[in-house]
Parts: structure tokens; sequence; C-alpha cells
């Protein structure tokens, strides 16, 4: 269990650097007690306690290997110990004694799926209202709530993403009812007691953010602001020139009191929390760009943004992710111009592409959305290698929400985060065989207990079957 | 950057007015699916003639001056059947003004008769098409009551003659959403239920006459479930639970000439003796595998090919409002017959499963959803194997004509192949 730690001592620089320095300002002017719990308070309260299962050195052998950083490899060999990627290579990457040697031949290797638009937890299976914990609906900003105090750690959904899709990591989002929804959490796809004991060691927050129909929808219909698209943007440039004010004020050392929302916020200018935003239309799109620069923050990705594909060079521009399914269209004005070339599109432009899911149904077939989206470039000339399509389930997902020096991609050093599959994961008939997260084998289809049954399931009718 | 394989976007009124002759082609060098349960035929020719197929198979003789099509060796197959959509009802879903699928404040319930509503033209339509669907039920679900009002069969056709046939079903909600809608329970759903027959029954004795002072459905409700009790109009139950499947066998000893068929059915491989003994048919949710209500808790994706291995008359029915992802689905349940300890399809039986399967479901079996001889000349041709998903469609023909492929979304595809603008605004591109 060297692992446990090399990874603690591993996860406390990581955590330094993401929580840290959010600008306890030098200069201390005013040292009374209310500044100074206003300034020096804990800022990674709820910490995770996730510590990798115990592994075995693992050597898989002989698989076409997808390492998501756009490489394909025949007849690969890669090697886990110590819960990391140690190497990876071709047939002649010799394996070293004690390791467990599986033969891969034929099957696929690709890095842990990587899913940056969930609900698991937050809107969990049962979909019932008392389980309905991912839109604080009240107020139209409400960057102080945290996705992390809604996630229920039993949500069912998280075994079958695991299972069918191979998902090893995963953002947990507010919904889309505010402006501004709230904190993100990404979550290691592994079950435990505790939302803590999920939480993915290093990751930055995220910040939650909606345009479009939704926030003017919700609160429009309750006769307050926003009521429509220019309304979206009144309230949302008035929160952030309080938000500048606040991080003025805290660099100055002058907060006489804490504000969670303003902590978030600042959070954000800092570009210590990353900013996740729901959006479909490009001209709006287009738009936050603006009010980001406006403002000084960075978009980290457009969530759906069905019309990317209509700005793929100010995407490109401002290296800005678009998070997108490969198809969906039509369910709302909004989506209305959704065309299934959207990710063929952005990719021929040199944007950066991730499919999302939003959905604890297609959060199990991430794999096929790509296909799908390959096959729709491919018709239209734009022919995409396999390799470069698994990026967008694995390191493009992993740098949109700040983890992309830790996983995503079979590069030595990594966390062992990977799945193994049946066949070409591209293909519609292929499905994970087993999957390894941080080396650990936490899913096995060959074995029928290495499944995950969460408590709610367990006495109920089909508790532990194939799902 | 137009496909090079599209049909140019041929006037509607073209089609519209084919003569005869056009109704007629062959495709051959084929991959051919029948649609009928088996895996392909290499090198097959379908013949189609007068908007029906005369033959399918590997040895076919073409006629002298019958338009012929060399397939070249891709896939051709029947066109996809989707027994449970709302196409035609609405353009974009949370548009609520153009949203006919929902009916929950009209007076009115079991009468309502979508076929009425149905816009041929609208672009879900237009897009199912393209991705292959040429057959589907359209399925009236929101109203104010258990019943969901008459559905209709429509074609996918590029013509005005959406409608096959108009009040082909009745549709009843008899689970969770049923119980709320008819006041709470599910209790209260079934006497609702036999309440609605029972007063069917009655009006059918005297079809004009008075009727008694203490009736719940109007006159018209009442008399759109006559066809029902007597067996002339299938009627759709969704439910999702054992027992209630089990209850809704178990309305045969009341009303034995009800003719159901089953929507949903999510724990059905918990009742699948009983389902094969019944031989009612079952339509499918596929995949579904959480818990995600109290009523399907024994959710499992292998629930499809569990009822088809216990003889289950099952095929796959409702795929949310996007009918054409029939495909993927049915070409997942062939993906989960290699995992261990999971039941899924053979391809044969998957293909099936989106074509012929809700067809027979349907009593249209004969009509269409297979390529065998005098069904509907419905063929669609891809570009590789149709249940894989970075598969596409090429052509598409139903009842022998070819369609237009073009839409909206192949429109916006092709104005922005590339996204900067040029001496003028993409308003000018098109």
């Amino acid at each position: 269990m060297g692992s446990r730690f090399a990874r603690g001592a591993a996860l406390a620089v990581v955590l330094a650097g993401v929580c840290g320095g959010a600008g306890l300002a030098k200069d201390k002017k005013d040292n009374s007690p209310a500044v100074i719990a206003a300034r020096d308070f804990d800022k990674n309260p709820y910490p995770s306690t996730y510590r990798a299962y115990p592994g075995v050195p693992t050597a898989l052998i002989g698989a076409t290997v997808f390492d998501g950083e756009g490489n394909r490899i025949e007849r690969g060999t890669l090697l886990l110990i110590d819960g990391k990627v140690s190497a990876v290579g071709g047939p002649d990457l010799p394996v070293p004694d004690g390791y467990t040697r599986i033969d891969a031949t034929g099957k696929f290797v690709t890095p842990g799926i990587i899913d940056i638009h969930s609900h698991l937890g937050v809107y969990p299976s049962p979909a019932i209202e008392a389980n309905s914990d991912g839109n604080e609906a009240t107020a139209p900003t409400t960057p102080e709530v945290w996705a992390e105090h809604s996630v229920w750690p039993q949500d069912p959904g998280f075994s079958r993403a695991m299972a069918n899709g191979g998902i090893t990591t995963l953002e947990i989002l507010p919904g889309s009812a505010n402006l501004m929804g709230g904190r993100s959490v990404v979550l290691k796809n592994v079950y435990s007691r505790t939302v803590q004991g999920m939480k993915f060691p290093g990751a930055p927050y995220g910040l939650k953010m909606a345009c479009g129909e939704n926030p003017k929808r919700v609160y429009g219909s309750k006769g307050r602001m926003p009521s429509t698209r220019m309304g979206n943007f009144a309230v949302d440039r008035a929160t952030w020139i309080k938000a500048r004010e606040y991080r003025a004020k805290r660099d100055a050392g002058k907060l006489e009191t804490r504000d969670l929302a303003m902590e978030t916020l600042a959070g954000v200018l800092d570009g210590s929390i990353l900013v996740q935003n729901h959006c479909y239309r490009a001209d709006e799109m287009a738009q936050v760009l603006d009010m980001a620069r406006e403002f000084g923050y960075h978009v980290s990705a457009f969530h759906h943004a069905v019309e990317a594909y209509k700005i793929g060079d100010l995407l490109k521009a401002s290296d800005t992710c678009a998070a997108i399914w490969s198809d969906w269209w039509g369910f709302k004005m909004e989506a209305y111009d959704g065309i299934p070339e959207n990710a063929g599109l952005l990719y021929k432009a040199g944007a950066c592409v991730v499919i999302h899911s939003d959905d604890e149904n297609g959060i199990q077939r991430l794999n096929q959305e790509a296909a799908k989206a390959q096959g729709d470039a491919r018709r239209i000339g734009i022919d995409i290698p396999d390799a470069v399509v698994i990026k967008w389930l694995t390191l493009n997902g992993a740098k949109a929400i700040g983890v992309d020096k830790l996983t995503g991609s079979l590069v030595a050093g990594k966390m062992g985060d990977v799945v193994l599959w049946n066949g070409n994961p591209l293909s519609v008939y292929s499905r994970p065989e087993k999957v390894w997260v941080d080396g650990a084998l936490m899913f096995d289809s060959a074995n029928r207990k290495h499944r995950a049954v969460s408590d709610f399931e367990l006495g109920q009718p089909g508790e532990g079957d194939v799902k | 950057m137009k496909r090079a394989h599209l049909i140019s976007a041929a006037p509607l009124a073209l089609l519209v007015a084919a003569p005869a002759f056009a109704q007629s082609v062959a495709i051959t060098h084929a991959k051919l699916v029948i649609g009928d349960g088996n895996g392909p035929i290499d090198n097959g020719t379908v013949l189609i003639q007068s908007g029906k197929v005369v033959a399918a198979g590997a040895s076919v003789a073409v006629p002298a001056g019958v338009r012929t099509i060399d397939a070249g060796g891709k896939w051709v197959t029947p066109g996809l059947v989707v027994a449970v959509t709302d196409l035609g009802l609405v353009d974009v879903g949370a548009v609520e003004e153009s949203n006919d699928s929902d009916a929950d404040k009209s007076p009115f319930s079991a009468a309502l008769d979508v076929s009425a509503a149905i816009n041929p033209d609208d672009l879900p339509i237009q897009v199912s098409r393209a991705g292959g669907v040429t057959r589907a039920a359209v399925a009236p679900i929101g109203t104010n009551s258990i019943f969901g009002g008459q559905g209709a069969i429509i074609d996918l056709g590029a013509d005005p003659d959406a409608v096959t046939v108009p009040r082909a079903f009745q549709y009843v909600e008899l689970g969770e959403t049923g119980a709320r809608r008819a006041g709470g329970s599910r209790a209260a759903t079934y006497a609702v239920l036999f309440n609605a027959l029972a007063e069917a029954k009655e009006l059918t004795l005297a079809p004009a006459g008075p009727r008694r002072d203490d009736v719940l459905l109007t006159r018209r409700d009442a008399a759109a479930l006559i066809p029902v009790v007597s067996g002339k109009q299938p009627l759709y139950v969704h439910v999702e639970r054992a027992s209630d499947i089990r209850m809704v066998l178990g309305l045969k000893r009341e009303f034995p000439l009800l003719q159901l068929v089953i929507v949903g059915a999510a724990e059905g491989w918990m009742v699948a003796a009983e389902l094969a003994k019944s031989g009612v048919p079952v339509l499918a949710t596929p995949l579904t595998d959480l818990p995600n209500s109290f009523e399907q808790l024994g959710s499992t994706q292998s629930n499809v090919g569990r009822m088809k291995a216990a003889g289950v008359k099952v095929s796959l029915g409702d795929f949310g409002d996007q009918p054409r992802y029939a495909p993927q689905y049915a070409g997942n349940l062939v993906g989960l017959a290699k995992v261990p300890r999971a039941s899924g399809l053979t391809w044969g039986q998957a293909f099936a499963a989106i074509s012929s399967g809700p067809a027979e479901a349907l009593g249209m079996g004969e009509r269409f959803g297979s390529l065998r001889p005098g069904r509907a000349g419905d063929v669609v041709i891809w570009d590789g194997d149709p249940l894989e998903v970075s598969s596409g469609v090429t052509r598409v023909f139903i009842d022998g004509i070819e369609q237009p492929l073009s839409n909206h979304q192949t429109r916006l595809r092709d104005r922005y192949g590339s996204p900067g603008e040029g001496d003028l605004p993409k308003a000018y591109e098109w």
C-alpha cells in the first residue's frame, strides 16, 4: 500500500496549488479578529478522504491501446503499479517480474472515461422529488451552493456508468435553472459511504453557469429578474461587479465577514475555480466570451453547445472546450439548430471537443456518442482517427475540469484509471470488460461479485444483476 | 460539402405526383436484410414493383425495364418501424404551442384522435426519415385521464398522406402515471378502467339510447372505447412493474376480447413466462437499467433478451423523442449477448425488433416491416452495418418511392462547413 502514501504526498502538493494562494494579501492593514476570520478561513473544509483501493501490479498485454493523447498502439502493453500507470509501449515493452499478466489480445485499452457533465447523485435514481437536489432554484445566482452537499453517494447510477460506460471520473454539476448554479464537484467513480470518500483528490472546483432559456424561464415565471436574455446578462454582470469589488477588498485585507457566494466567484477570478457554462446558442456563447473578458475570467467549457459548430474559430481562439452530445436536437428552441456534425466541424476548426452526457443513461454510452459523431464527420469528409476520438472522452474532458495532469491519458505517472474493452470502444457491440481506478480493479464483467451494488439496491429485485 | 450520395432535394411535387413506374425499383448486389429475424444475405436483390416488395433474396431476377440500383455490397434493409413515437405531433418539445402530444386540459380523453393533429411536414419526421425510419405509430400519451386517446399508424414519406391507419389503437396508462391521473392509487386506476370499459359495453348495446345518469365518461369517450372492448382496436397498456404486468394479463379474464399490447415492461423479465404464455406483444423500452422509479426497481438491459429467450413476442418500443436511435438500441442488445451473464439478441433478432417485430405488434406485419413479398416497398440503403453507431443512411424508399433526405439539419451542416463569413454574411449561403 505504498501507493496510498505516495498518493497522499502528491495530493498535498496539488491541493496547496488549488486551494491556497487565493490572495492572502501580504499587506495586512487590518488584523482585527473579524477581518482575520473573513480571510484566513479553511479553504478546503470538506476534504477528500478518497484513497485508492489496493491493486496489484498489472500488465495488460496485446491490446490495441488508445492512450487518450491521440495515439494508437497496436499489440500494446500497459503496466500499472502502485496505483499509477508506469509504462505504455508496444509488444517489445518488457513486463517485469511480479506483475499479474492479462492477455488482452484482440481487445482494446483506453484511459478511464471521463464525463464532465453529470448529475448523478444530485438527481439520482429513483428520480423522485425527495431525491431531487440539483437546482437551488430560489434565486438566479447561487454561487454559494456546492453540489457535493447534494450528492447522494448511493445513487445506483454510479455503478452503471462504470459497468457499461467505463466511467472512472465525473464532474457533478448543479442544474441550469440559475445563471450561477453553484460549485461542481469532481468525483472518482468509486462508491463510498461519504461524498468526501468519492471526491477526486486535487481536482479544482468548477462553477456552473447557465445562459439562455432556463434561467429566464425559471425566474421570469416567478415575476422576477431575469425574464429575458438581456436580463440574464445584466444579472450576471452586476454579480461579477460585486465579485470584483469583493476580491479587491480581500486582496487589500479589508474583508470583515465571509460571503460564500463571493468566495466562489473570487475563486473564478483567481483562476482556481473553472467555469462550466451551460449554453446552447452560438450568439450567446460569443457574448459570454466577451463577458468573461470584461471581468477577467476564463470559460473552461461550454456545455451542450449545440451550436458550437457555428463558432469553432471563436472557441479555439479563447481556448474554450465545447462539451456536447453527439446529436441531441430539437427538444427545446435553443436546441433547434443542433446537428450531428457538431463535433466533426469543431474538430475541423481546431477547437477542443468533449463528449458529455448530462444523462444517467447517456453516461453509460459516451463511447457510442463519440462514435456517432465520428461517423457523421466522416460522411462529410472529415476523417478523425479512432485514437483522436477517444481523446474527446478522456484527456479533453480532464483538461476542461482541471485534472489533466493527474488522469485522462495513459502516461507514466498518471493515475491508473483504465478500461479494458471487449472490442473497439467506438463500436456499438463493445463493452467494458474490466475497469481499474487508481490501479485497483473496480469492475470485472467475468466476476459476478466484482461489481458495485449500492445500498439502495440491496434486497431489491435484481440486486447484483447485470445491468 | 454536400454528401455526394444524397439525392438532391427534389421538389416535393415531383415526388407526390410520381407515376406508378417510379414505384418500381430493384436494388442489387446488396448485403440484404429481410427483417424476419435472420441475418443478412450476401449479394442479394430486392425487387419492388408498384410500391410493393415482389421478391427479395439471393436469386431474384430483375425484369427488363425496372430501374436498377447497384448497392455495391452495401447493407440494404427494410425501413425501420418504431411503434411508440410522437412523430408529427411536435415541432419542438418545449415550445408548447408547437406540441400536440399533450392534452391535459381537454374535457375528452379516449375520444382524442391524434390523426387529426399529425403534420407530415414536421421536422422530426424529416429527421427520422433521414435516419431510416419509414413507419411509426403515433401514441397520444398526455391527458388528464388514464386514457391517452387513439393513436395512428403513419408512414414518413415526403407527401401529404402520412396516416396509414387512423384510430389504430387506444393508449392507457396503468402504472404510477395512471394511478396519479386516476385519483392517486392503482386501485383507483383499475376502478376507472373497469368502469370505462363497462360504460363502453353498455353503449354498445344501445349506441343512440339514453345512458345511466351516473356515467363518468362523456359519450364520445365511451364510444371511443367500444372498438377496444369488442377487440377491434388494440389497447396499448403502459406498465413497468412485474405486478402491474400480471394485473394487465388478468384483464382478459374480465374482458376476453381485449387485444393487449404492453408498452414499457421494465420488469418484464420477472414475469417472462406469463407474458410468453399470454402471447401478448411487448414493446419494451430498451436499455433501461436504473431503478428510476419504484415501478422499475428490477430494470436491467437484459430485460429484452430474457423475454425473447422465454418466448415473449418482444420488440423495441420507445426511444424517447428520437426514433432514429432505434438501430443504436438494437445494436446494444447484440453487444450485450457477449457480456457474461447478460442476455441480448442475435443480430437478426435485434434488427427484427425494430422492423417486423413492431409492425406485427401493430397488426401490420403483412403490410410492412420486412422485405417479404407483398410488404410495402420500404427500403433503406446504409453505408455500413445498420446497427453500428458509426453507420449512416444513404438512401430511403417508401412504397418504392425514393425519399428526400435533406432537411434543416443537413442545410445547417452544409452552410457551416467552415464557420467564417465570406464576402457576404452566412445568411446568403443557401
